[in-house]
């Protein structure tokens, strides 16, 4: 466990300064970047005042080691788009962002399991058939074109949905009441499923397929276990703890895929903060969140660890000897 | 398999004798649906939605070749030197697959278009630095089995240089592996090359693109032009699906175990 934990204090701090020293490497001027087209409108001096401010006037070497030993104090900096310590900004964001991952997370496990699961007990059927398109189309397709789509039907065709934002127009998003929040929730978070789901069906699908020509599948049937019967007493348990490590090991396309689906319906979550940092040349908060989305990756691992550890009990066996 | 061939030498073809008369704005033509004239119908400044579809789709077939082939290269390289020499540099090479493979893709994908400033040639890049990982391990444990394989110590023993090992025992094994790896990479690379244009980096908003396309349509769609973000998009799956399944035969194919099938 402490090995692991050391692990991923490694694998962030790498990130942190890789990342730091390509920053730093980059051809785009803060200053300018900050200023825009109003770069136009200020003096060499008030220029160079700025970028003493900020500390670019010393070597990159010092800048890295005054940013480090900050980030070790918790102190990501202060965002320059939105004025706001980083901190703040991200766990802002991420509050927006994770009912929308959480929701489309669970969606998509639970679909994705139950299809896999169907496809692979009957194995050739065209049901079968029909799911494995589905997933093979799925995986060729882009996030935010799923995402145009759904606006394109529900909530310019229909009408059944909102077309944009976290809240109705005029209501700030933490007075939105839970109702309002899932109706504009909704559309986002089928985006992230629907794409969210091929993976883990085709996974399922295989182990299932690999469980019922097993011999212990062979001898529940000669018990007289029925099809059903054989998955609901035998072969759920088997295709269970592979879906659950992959789902967890997912949160990294998820995160993606939340900063697409974001963007696409204007949902005012991390994703969207990412991209607009990267445009108007937000340092401090593209850091932190490059450095924030490793470490929930990070997490998403050792969480898929520690499950199988408690749900497989081989596991600790083969620790214990 | 043929049908996927035909499709892409049909999309270059077209690309090269393409008419670009239908780029040309004509604003009496805006916001047509689509019809016989205009079967993708035209945009808002009546632009012809078919030429830009297929430019778009080019422009993003050679951006993801692109960006794939320079993938596969780096992790040709990083792979076989981590599994040759082992050791230290095998662990360090090692360490740095797990740190790219622990940021999620697009992020790292911002971050480093936003290094190098945007543009065409920071798309290419941000893909190509961000999607080796993957196949570099499974070229670091090829080369690794290979390695300890009997006929490579014999060959050693029997006085071959090192050089000459790579050439004749390595390289044979590891070259469709990698070519294999690089089709397979490419339709992640095209996907996440749109991707990142849809966002707004990259590729200049008047270069031909297919997540351009879609960018644009987002700022028509409340109004009930339906064809400027559905047909692109479906052209764009239609392609990246041709690629994949090139790829998997291309592998079916070159596996001596798959093949009597």
């Amino acid at each position: 466990m402490c090995l692991c934990l050391g692990r991923i204090a490694a694998i962030i701090a790498t990130v942190a300064v890789l990342s730091f020293v390509l920053v730093s490497y980059s051809p785009i001027d803060p200053v300018d970047a900050y200023m825009g087209t109003r770069i136009l409108t200020i003096s060499p001096e008030h220029r160079e005042q700025i970028a003493r401010s900020w500390g670019l006037d010393q070597p990159a070497p010092q800048r890295l080691a005054t940013w480090a030993s900050n980030l070790a104090r918790g102190d990501f900096g202060r965002s320059i788009i939105f004025n706001e310590p980083v901190m703040d900004v991200i766990a802002k964001r991420f509050a927006a962002s994770l009912w929308l991952m959480a929701a489309a997370w669970t969606m998509s496990g639970v679909i994705g399991f139950g299809l896999g699961v169907l496809a692979g007990m009957y194995p050739g059927s065209p049901l079968d058939r029909g799911i494995r398109v589905y997933a093979l189309t799925l995986a060729s397709t882009p996030t935010f074109w799923i995402g145009l789509l759904l606006l394109v039907v529900f909530a310019v065709g229909l009408g059944w949905a909102p077309i944009c934002c976290a809240a109705p127009p005029g209501v700030p998003m933490d007075e939105a009441n839970l109702l309002q929040r899932l109706h504009h929730l909704a559309l986002p978070a089928l985006t992230l499923s629907i794409i969210g789901v091929a993976q883990i069906a085709m996974h399922t699908r295989e182990k299932m397929i690999e469980i019922r020509h097993s011999e212990y599948a062979l001898f529940a049937r000669a018990m007289g276990e029925s099809d059903w019967g054989f998955v609901r007493h035998h072969a759920l348990r088997g295709v269970a703890l592979p879906a659950i490590t992959l789902q967890f090991a997912s949160l990294g396309e998820l995160f993606g895929g939340s900063i697409l689906a974001e963007q696409v319906f204007s949902y005012p979550g991390l994703g969207q903060a990412t991209v607009e940092a990267g445009l108007r040349g937000d340092v401090p908060l593209l850091l932190g969140i490059v450095i924030f989305s490793t470490a929930f990756v990070c997490v998403g691992n050792l969480a898929a660890d520690v499950l199988y550890w408690i749900v497989d009990p081989r596991m600790r066996i083969t620790e214990a000897l | 398999m043929s049908g996927c061939i035909l499709l892409f030498t049909g999309l270059v073809f077209a690309a090269q004798i393409m008419d670009t008369g239908g780029l040309a704005t004509n604003l009496g033509l805006r916001h047509m649906p689509p019809s016989l004239g205009h079967l993708f119908g035209t945009d808002w400044l009546g632009r012809d939605m078919l030429t830009r579809t297929i430019l778009g789709l080019y422009e993003g077939l050679k951006l993801g070749v692109l960006a794939a082939l320079c993938s596969g290269c780096i992790s040709l390289i990083l792979g076989s030197v981590a599994g040759f020499h082992g050791g230290r540099v095998d662990q360090f090479i090692s360490g740095l697959i797990n740190v790219v493979m622990a940021t999620p893709h697009l992020v790292l994908l911002i971050l480093i278009s936003f290094v190098l400033g945007g543009g065409t040639r920071g798309v290419i890049l941000a893909v190509a630095l961000s999607h080796w990982p993957q196949l570099a391990r499974i070229i670091r444990a090829e080369v690794k089995q290979l390695k300890n394989a009997t006929y490579v110590l014999l060959s050693a023993r029997l006085g071959h240089s090192k050089l000459w090992i790579i050439r004749r025992h390595l390289l044979p094994h590891l070259v469709p592996q990698c070519m294999i790896g690089v089709m397979l990479l490419a339709p992640h690379a095209i996907l996440h090359a749109a991707g990142l244009t849809f966002l707004g980096f990259g590729v200049s908003p008047h270069a031909p693109s297919i997540g351009m396309l879609l960018a644009e349509s987002m700022r028509h769609i409340s109004t009930g032009y339906w064809w400027l973000a559905v047909i692109p998009g479906a052209s764009l799956v239609l392609m990246v699906l041709a690629f994949d399944t090139l790829g998997s035969t291309a592998r079916a194919l070159l596996n001596p175990k798959t093949r009597q099938e």
